[in-house]
């Protein structure tokens, strides 16, 4: 027997533009159940990190508990990782990127790490605008507790318990625009063609970026009966439309239609382009992308694609006016500006 | 595109990369998996049902697997097939009661087979156990045609020759050694109900022409008649200088045996540039390591007299040129070289002659005078002859040989039995499962990384004065471990099923070489051009499936599938399976007592 991942790779593939193959950006083989969608959320984000030319070692992947954060051991193997406590990755990553404004930070959060005991720390993360990328692998069940229903288990899904739930569910993407998020998404692990750029566009956006991804639990809630199932989700999917993120200084050779694309420039000269889909939605106004999510929960359709995202987000850092860089780069004469400085800060007091 | 149709028995056979470049389709990864369990003895039945000579290709073969073995293509080098056959030759015990019973009744047909190689060789062991009365007809004293006589025996030992011709000389074939048929027609007097060709291309090419053959003739040798004499001891030396011409793999030989019979300064020199060789990189490789250099874009012009005895070669260099279509033409540089030899083995080549047979039988000869031959029955334009091996198409190799005489013996077995001898039979396959419980596989799924380990040769030294010390001696039984497991099972094949799939991208996410794809159909470039990995190896097929829920199909580049099971693996319906796909030749008798499909066993 044996159930390790071989070495070799397809031979012709090529290096990113770093020089990288994408085993750089893989992480150990996983233990979750086998047809996990959270497997396929990892494998979205080795794609989206390959792709987008980021150095694994300026990434810090942050997780609390649960199934969904398990994944970083599975993914970006050479980056930095902290396993927190339950519902307490908004803390971490808080003051990491406090300490450390120069890395990339992506939390991976579940149902219940977010919507039920990461509740209070999801809605604080959302206000400061905390520049990070905020991943939610959602499957309406706490898979590691045998598929209890969580606060995202739509009402009446029912999962293999066989029991109709009765509560009202959390709309995560609902709950981050409300909170103050700057870049809202939801999408579907089943669809990496939709998934991949949006987690270029969200780890490239200045600001809390949150992206509420469907990822069916195949052992406990993919019955005929969930709202979470691959089946279910497939059926009643509504997209947006896709996205294409161009880096800056990379001239722009995808084709769209005149009036399909609509542009979105980022504060570092990077434009996400948006093809328009069906949906009526215009993803820089709050109120539409609001409405949008609404609209579709009382059709019974679950909206995927960029619901939102902000141009001018200030993050965390711009907010309270930080300093520029990483703390570790700061001598000792930053540190302590001498007798001066104190006397200036004292007079400003009197 | 269309589906695949997997019960078809070429669709995964084509997977069995190493087992479809098989002339013979020998089952290369069962018997390598065999040699990994230690069943050493079942390893070579396998083989002996297959290709009848494992000791004598295990050291010999041309190995046309080993260009097409999978593992070359993730990297370097492919497993070392054909030298994990000559292990399982090596380590079996006796193998003598498993091979088939002859009955003691016979079946009143009596058959004549025309040479003792191994095309006729393998006639005689497949017709046998169905009880045909043989009569087997060889110029030479011994059997086993060009692999006695063209094969020094520094390759391959006369032990390993006399035992694997025995196991067939042992199923009562009457021998006629010493007697050269020299004429079809009477054999075709006698009482045969079908004769059987197997005569070889015992022709070698000569340089007639060129300037001195003539007043030379006593220091020119053909290559095959030359080695014929060194194997049968007429010829036991050789000049010190020797010139050898050509650049096939008998050119090797040649020269290296005349390295053993004394001489001291020999060279090969070929009209083609070094890497269009007709040789085998590694018998090229095994000349140069004898120190004899090879040297390319030389054309032969004229054989140098002094004295009326030879004392060299003139050659005009030549440079390779290509057309726009590939084709290749050597043009003279304008320069000249001599060299000083002794002695000249000429192993330009062999050509079939057939002086023997009479052109008034009823047996259509084509412009080249080679016999009109079925490529698919072997049969002649007389239907009770047939032809196989060098005799039938040109010099090829024993691998190929084994091959036409199985279907020989099949045309033969029809034709006697008077039924039609284009009724081909269908080979057997089938496919099982490996499957033993979670993570627990048949066959040793992890793939090793381990690089291709090389075969000890013996000294050097001892080797250049004793023809008979074979150089290659063989891997150890740790390293034939090893080397086994660098195999990558490519008979296990990945079983979609469409109507399991949940399509959770389980599968085409843990691929470690991203074979596998779930898309929107497309005609095959379309396809080709937007799989997860580059798909430009269209040798290999894509394996199709539809009747997915989303209407997308699922297409999987068979190319570079390491066959480790981890689609399996995480497919959480069994909608994937790794089940062995079981390929056999069908043979005109049943061969072996053993079974094709080994006994499941755990490996490790």
């Amino acid at each position: 027997m044996s159930y390790a991942k071989s070495t070799f790779r397809h031979p012709s593939l090529q290096p990113n533009q770093l020089g990288y193959d994408k085993r750089a950006y893989e992480g150990a083989l996983s233990t979750l159940c086998a047809g996990c969608g959270h497997d396929s959320v990892g494998a979205a984000i080795v794609q989206a990190c390959f792709e987008a030319n980021i150095e694994p070692h300026k990434v810090a992947k942050i997780s609390g508990i649960g199934c969904s954060s398990k994944t970083p051991a599975y993914f970006l193997g050479k980056s930095h990782g902290f396993n927190s406590v339950h519902g307490r990755m908004p803390s971490v990553a808080t003051g990491a990127n406090m300490a450390n404004r120069d890395m990339i930070y992506l939390g991976v959060s579940g149902d219940g790490d977010t919507a039920s005991i990461g509740f209070g720390q999801f809605a604080h993360v959302n206000r400061r605008n905390l520049n990070m990328l905020y991943l939610v692998e959602n499957n309406g069940c706490y898979g590691l507790t045998k598929g209890q229903d969580s606060a995202t288990t739509d009402v009446g899904s029912v999962s293999k318990k066989g029991q109709a739930n009765p509560f009202t569910a959390i709309d995560l993407c609902a709950t981050a625009l409300e909170m103050g998020a700057t870049f809202v998404a939801r999408s579907f692990s089943g669809d990496k063609a939709q998934l991949v750029p949006l987690i270029k566009a969200a780890l490239r956006h200045p600001g809390f970026a949150f992206i509420d991804v469907l990822s069916p639990c195949v052992t406990f809630n993919n019955t005929t009966t969930s709202t979470k199932s691959y089946d279910y989700v497939r059926d009643h999917v509504a997209a947006t439309g896709a996205i294409d993120v161009i880096p800056m200084q990379q001239e722009i050779t995808t084709d769209y239609q005149p009036g399909s694309s609509h542009e979105v420039t980022l504060h570092d000269g990077s434009v996400v382009h948006l093809y328009k889909g069906d949906v009526d939605l215009d993803v820089t106004c709050k109120v539409s992308a609001q409405e949008a999510i609404r609209r579709h929960q009382l059709e019974g359709a679950v909206l995927t694609g960029l619901l939102y995202m902000d141009p001018q987000s200030r993050d965390f850092h711009q907010m309270i006016n930080s300093v520029k860089g990483p703390l570790r780069d700061l001598d000792e004469a930053a540190l302590c500006p001498g007798q001066k400085a104190l006397d200036a800060i004292n007079a400003s007091f009197r | 595109m269309r589906p695949s149709d997997i019960a078809h028995p070429e669709h995964f056979h084509k997977v069995v990369d190493c087992q479809y470049a098989c002339p013979a389709h020998t089952p290369v990864p069962q018997y390598i998996r065999l040699i990994a369990q230690q069943r050493y003895s079942e390893a070579y039945l396998l083989n002996w049902e297959s290709n009848v000579f494992p000791g004598v290709l295990g050291r010999t073969c041309d190995r046309p697997c080993e260009p097409a073995c999978r593992r070359g293509r993730v990297e370097e080098q492919p497993v070392a097939i054909c030298r994990l056959k000559r292990v399982a030759a090596d380590f079996k015990d006796d193998i003598k009661a498993q091979l088939p019973t002859i009955p003691e009744q016979k079946n009143g047909k009596k058959v004549a087979l025309v040479g003792a190689g191994p095309a006729a060789l393998t006639v005689a062991r497949d017709l046998a156990p169905l009880g045909y009365q043989l009569d087997i007809y060889d110029a030479q004293p011994k059997a086993g045609g060009f692999m006695r006589s063209q094969i020094p025996s520094f390759r391959l030992p006369e032990a390993v020759l006399d035992e694997e011709v025995g196991y067939i000389l042992d199923m009562g074939p009457v021998t006629h050694f010493n007697h050269y048929v020299d004429s079809l027609q009477s054999l075709l007097a006698q009482d045969y109900d079908a004769i059987f060709v197997g005569s070889g291309a015992p022709r070698g090419r000569d340089l007639p022409n060129l300037p001195g053959r003539q007043q030379a003739d006593a220091d020119i040798h053909i290559g095959i008649d030359w080695l014929a004499n060194v194997a049968f001891e007429h010829t036991t030396s050789i000049g010190e200088k020797v010139i050898v011409l050509g650049g096939g793999n008998t050119a090797m030989d040649c020269c290296r045996t005349a390295r053993r019979l004394g001489g001291k300064d020999v060279k090969v020199l070929v009209r083609s540039p070094f890497d269009e060789m007709k040789a085998s990189a590694w018998e090229k490789e095994d000349a140069l390591h004898e120190d004899i250099p090879i040297i390319d874009n030389h054309v032969p012009t004229e054989f140098v007299l002094e004295n009326g005895k030879l004392v060299g070669m003139r050659f005009d260099k030549v440079e390779a040129h290509y057309d726009s279509s590939g084709k290749r033409t050597l043009q003279p540089t304008g320069e000249q070289a001599f060299y000083p030899c002794d002695q000249v083995l000429v192993a330009i080549g062999q050509e079939n002659a057939f002086p023997w047979i009479e052109r008034d039988l009823g047996i259509e000869f084509d412009q080249w005078e080679t016999p009109v031959v079925d490529a698919t029955s072997f049969q002649s334009t007389l239907p009770r002859v047939f032809f196989g091996g060098d005799a039938a198409f040109g010099p090829k190799n024993v691998i190929t040989a084994v091959a036409h005489g199985h279907q020989a013996a099949i045309s033969i077995d029809l034709f006697c039995q008077g039924e039609s001898v284009l009724q081909r039979p269908a080979p057997r396959t089938n496919l099982i499962s490996q499957k033993m419980n979670i993570h627990d596989w048949t066959y040793d799924n992890g793939v090793a990384a381990d690089l291709r380990f090389a075969v000890p040769l013996a000294d050097k030294e001892q080797a250049l004065n004793d023809r008979r010390l074979e150089v290659e001696l063989g891997f150890d039984l740790a390293t034939a471990y090893q080397e086994a497991e660098r195999c990558l099972n490519c008979d296990v094949q990945t079983v979609f099923d469409a109507a399991n799939c949940i399509e959770c991208d389980a599968c085409a996410d843990v691929c470690p070489t991203s074979c596998i794809n779930f898309t929107a159909d497309g005609d095959e470039d379309d396809l080709r051009g937007r799989l997860n990995a580059p798909s430009s190896n269209r040798d290999q097929v894509l394996y199709i499936a539809d009747g997915l829920k989303t209407g997308r199909i699922m297409a999987k580049d068979e190319n570079v599938c390491l066959h480790c099971g981890l689609c399996a693996e995480r497919c959480p319906t069994g909608a994937w399976d790794m089940q062995q796909f079981n390929y056999q030749v069908t043979k005109s008798a049943e061969l072996l007592a053993v079974p094709l499909v080994p006994k499941q066993q755990r490996v490790g």
